[in-house]
């Protein structure tokens, strides 16, 4: 499991807009470096992240290896009330975590 | 060639340029730009991209995307996609959104092999195209070096 960071904000209001800040802890391998060998090390990176609230895709990202180590992805979004925000990392080599976050509407 | 003709061409041999990796160009992003448009006609304007111009490690360079815009079912933005010239390949990003994402922004770390041109692109419900590029200047190099 790879180490994820998820910053969501204390106060959210029904209805306004806010930000979530979200990092994980993955090399991003590009596929192009040299291996030492003559060869190129495989490429490894996270090729989507997908945000859903209540089951509906709020936010998705399509990754190449231009993103950088460790991927910081910052998107925002709205809610009525008060619900599950799932975030679902995927990657090569069959990389796939996901984060369960309660979002309480105050 | 005698040695002595060999040593006057020696100087025109520096003068070819050095073999380069695998890069992207002009024409690569052009046609990654036609693939998310399909051919639509793109826009200059209303989609604001934001990177530093000077950049000293294109391994980690912030950047982020925004686009006003109501975000209702009838009026929003679906899609940004960042494209760039230099690196091995054009593709960056490309984000999805929907009415529940309450403002079309982005933010993230790319790599930049060189500098050069990135170029965000916003695809909008009505179907219309709209756009916004930055230079940036690299001075240390991501992806290339061991």
């Amino acid at each position: 499991m790879a180490r994820v960071l998820i910053n969501i904000p204390r106060q959210i209001r029904a209805g306004e807009t806010f930000a979530i800040r979200t990092l994980i802890q993955h090399g991003m391998e590009s596929g192009y470096r040299p291996d030492g060998a003559g060869g190129v090390l495989a490429r490894d990176i996270i090729t989507s992240f997908t945000a859903s609230f209540e089951g509906e895709e709020v936010f998705g990202l399509e990754l190449s290896p231009a993103v950088a180590a460790n991927p910081f992805i910052t998107f925002s979004m709205r809610v009525q009330g008060s619900g599950t925000l799932r975030l679902r990392w995927r990657g090569d080599g069959g990389f796939d975590q996901s984060e369960v976050r309660q979002i309480i509407v105050t | 060639m005698t040695p002595r003709r060999l040593i006057l061409a020696s100087p025109a041999l520096l003068l070819l340029p050095p073999p380069q990796p695998a890069r992207a160009s002009a024409e690569a992003m052009a046609a990654a730009l036609r693939a998310f448009t399909g051919g639509a006609a793109v826009t200059h304007g209303r989609v604001t991209l934001d990177i530093s111009p000077l950049v000293e490690n294109g391994n980690t360079v912030p950047l982020s995307v925004i686009m006003p815009s109501p975000m209702t079912q009838a009026e929003h933005v679906r899609a940004i996609a960042i494209f760039n010239e230099r690196n091995p390949q054009p593709h960056v990003v490309s984000a999805r959104f929907s009415p529940h994402s309450g403002q079309a922004m982005l933010a993230t770390n790319i790599r930049l092999a060189t500098s050069q041109t990135i170029v965000a692109v916003a695809a909008l419900s009505d179907g219309s195209f709209w756009s916004d590029s930055a230079q940036v200047i690299v001075t240390l190099a991501a992806c290339l070096e061991g």
